[in-house]
């Protein structure tokens, strides 16, 4: 359980340090990001539900991002089938369910519960690559940041500020208790019940005094409380670049369909 | 504003468990003096530091600083004028990158962003770690978050500096480099340590704490050679005061 832990916090960590690199994207400022990301995410859920090849164009953009930032493919890719068994459940049971055909290929015939299926992969692979792809060319602070910015409540932003920040001294502590408890028992067994409630205990009595400590922290700097950020972000030319080229180009995909195009004009040709 | 004096007399405390930690503390700091205080584990260090900020009010006797009494209409300049460094730099670290942890306190004092900009920028500049600017607090180095916490206290440019355990956990090389930048600054400073050989650098003056009670107060050097007040107090004389282990062994096994 605890190596568990470890690997899943250097992953946390992994996910930083592809946000402190350099590169035409990681520059772009957080607002710009932050939209281009979730108008990309509202187009990509708006098609209906048997949709496929109109998804496809939307690859463009995640596959843009990641080569321009310099992203590993292979590591983002772990990330996605690691939370993709969730997805896979919802959709699971589609093909049961919706059996009519409504795709016929020579013949292969493929039901709607299959085509639904596929659509909800592939707009889980789109949506959440998406995020992961904002989370690691701005960084998550420079995330919540930008929110704040563009006018979600400070309550929450703050709170997500904070639950970052603190997440890393939490996993750091739970792992700690867990090395200690694994080296002094020796059956290398999973603690028990009874255990694992005095663990958790212990883990919520220093999460209370760090918590104590923090306050006190805060409040010698002239903590009145409202925590305030003054963070200058700079809205220039690239940035009405960015957006307005990604929005066009969402937009023309959205609204054209280019497979169809394509295969016309292949059709046309031939 | 003039003479930054900090001033703590008969300061009497119990914490809600009855637990009592100073027994009628008195002394006296004068404009740019560094003051060590050091004494055992529970000594009463941390409880007499938090008294310096007012975080705990005294059962009964005064912390004066500067040329007011510490009362609640004072809290805000007086945490402004004392700047307080904590022991963990990860309670003081809370913001999520290290450019808002030093703003925090400047932003704060309400001041107008450009100059919170400007100080964050003098504060990094003088702690040397203004390359470290856009990083998450979570992934520095000891020496570095020392150096950051130290910044965050410096953006609100204090007068008097109050230090908890400030080499704690820091490599040699780091804490020799911290002793270094504690030395260049010229507020006063109050340091509570169990590190007298950081003392001996740093600090011309020591105070003893002992069960709660000034045990000593006096020029470090001379502190240091009483090897009976410092067994009492369960510490020991500084590593650089005592005899080779090489040159003279025997000397040295007291």
């Amino acid at each position: 359980m605890s190596s568990r832990l470890e690997t899943a916090y250097y992953d946390l960590g992994r996910l930083d340090l592809l946000a402190e690199k350099d590169s035409p994207i990681h520059r772009i400022d957080p607002r710009a990001k932050v939209a281009t990301t979730l108008v990309f995410i509202i187009y990509v859920v708006s098609f209906n539900r048997y949709e496929i090849t109109r998804l496809l164009p939307f690859f463009l953009f995640p596959a843009l991002l990641i080569g321009l930032a310099d992203l590993p493919l292979g590591y983002l890719l772990r990330k996605l089938i690691l939370v993709s068994p969730f997805v896979i459940f919802i959709g699971v049971f589609n093909p049961l369910l919706d059996k009519e055909i409504m795709l016929q290929i020579g013949s292969f015939e493929i039901s709607g519960g299959w085509l639904s299926f596929f659509s909800i992969l592939m707009r889980f692979v789109l949506t959440v690559g998406a995020a992961l792809l904002l989370i690691a060319t701005t960084g998550f602070p420079a995330i919540c940041m930008a929110l704040e910015k563009l006018g979600a409540p400070k309550v929450l932003t703050v709170q997500l500020l904070m639950l970052y920040r603190y997440l890393f001294v939490l996993v750091e502590e739970s792992i700690r208790i867990m090395r200690a408890y694994t080296l002094r028992s020796f059956s290398g067994r999973k603690p028990s019940y009874q255990i694992f409630k005095q663990l958790l205990g212990n883990l919520l009595l220093r999460t209370i005094e760090r918590a104590q400590r923090i306050h006190m922290a805060m409040l010698s700097r002239a903590f009145t409380g409202e925590i305030k950020i003054a963070r200058q972000f700079s809205f220039g030319i690239p940035e009405m670049f960015y957006l307005a080229g990604w929005l066009a180009l969402f937009t023309f995909i959205r609204f054209v369909n280019i497979s169809e195009l394509i295969g016309r004009l292949l059709l046309e040709t031939g | 504003m003039s003479h930054h004096i900090v001033e703590a007399k008969n300061l009497e405390f119990s914490y809600p468990d009855a637990t009592h930690a100073l027994h009628g503390i008195s002394f006296r700091i004068r404009h740019g003096e560094s003051v060590a205080i050091v004494g055992a584990n529970g000594a009463g260090k941390s409880t007499l530091l938090l008294h310096l900020n007012g975080y705990l009010t005294p059962t009964s006797g005064q912390v004066r600083i500067g040329d007011f009494p510490l009362t609640k209409e004072t809290l805000q300049e007086v945490r402004r004028t004392v700047g307080m460094v904590f022991q963990d730099p990860d309670d003081q670290l809370f913001m999520s990158t290290v450019y808002d942890d030093v703003a925090f306190g400047p932003l704060n004092l309400g001041l107008p962003v450009d100059e919170v900009h400007a100080r964050v920028q003098k504060a990094l500049e003088t702690v040397e770690v203004l390359d470290l600017k856009d990083r998450p607090s979570h992934r520095l180095s000891a020496g570095q978050k020392r150096r950051v916490a130290i910044a965050t206290v410096l953006s609100m440019s204090p007068d008097i500096l109050v230090m908890d355990e400030p080499s704690a956990g820091l490599d040699p090389r780091a804490r020799r480099q911290l002793i270094e930048l504690l030395k260049s600054f010229r507020h006063s400073k109050i340091i509570a340590t169990h590190d007298l050989d950081l003392v001996l650098d740093i600090c011309e003056r020591t105070i003893i704490i002992n069960e709660g009670r000034v045990e000593a107060d006096g020029p470090s050097t001379e502190i240091f050679q009483n090897e009976k007040l410092l067994a009492d107090c369960h510490l020991e004389k500084p590593l650089r005061m005592k005899s080779c282990p090489v040159c003279s062994p025997r000397s040295s096994s007291a």
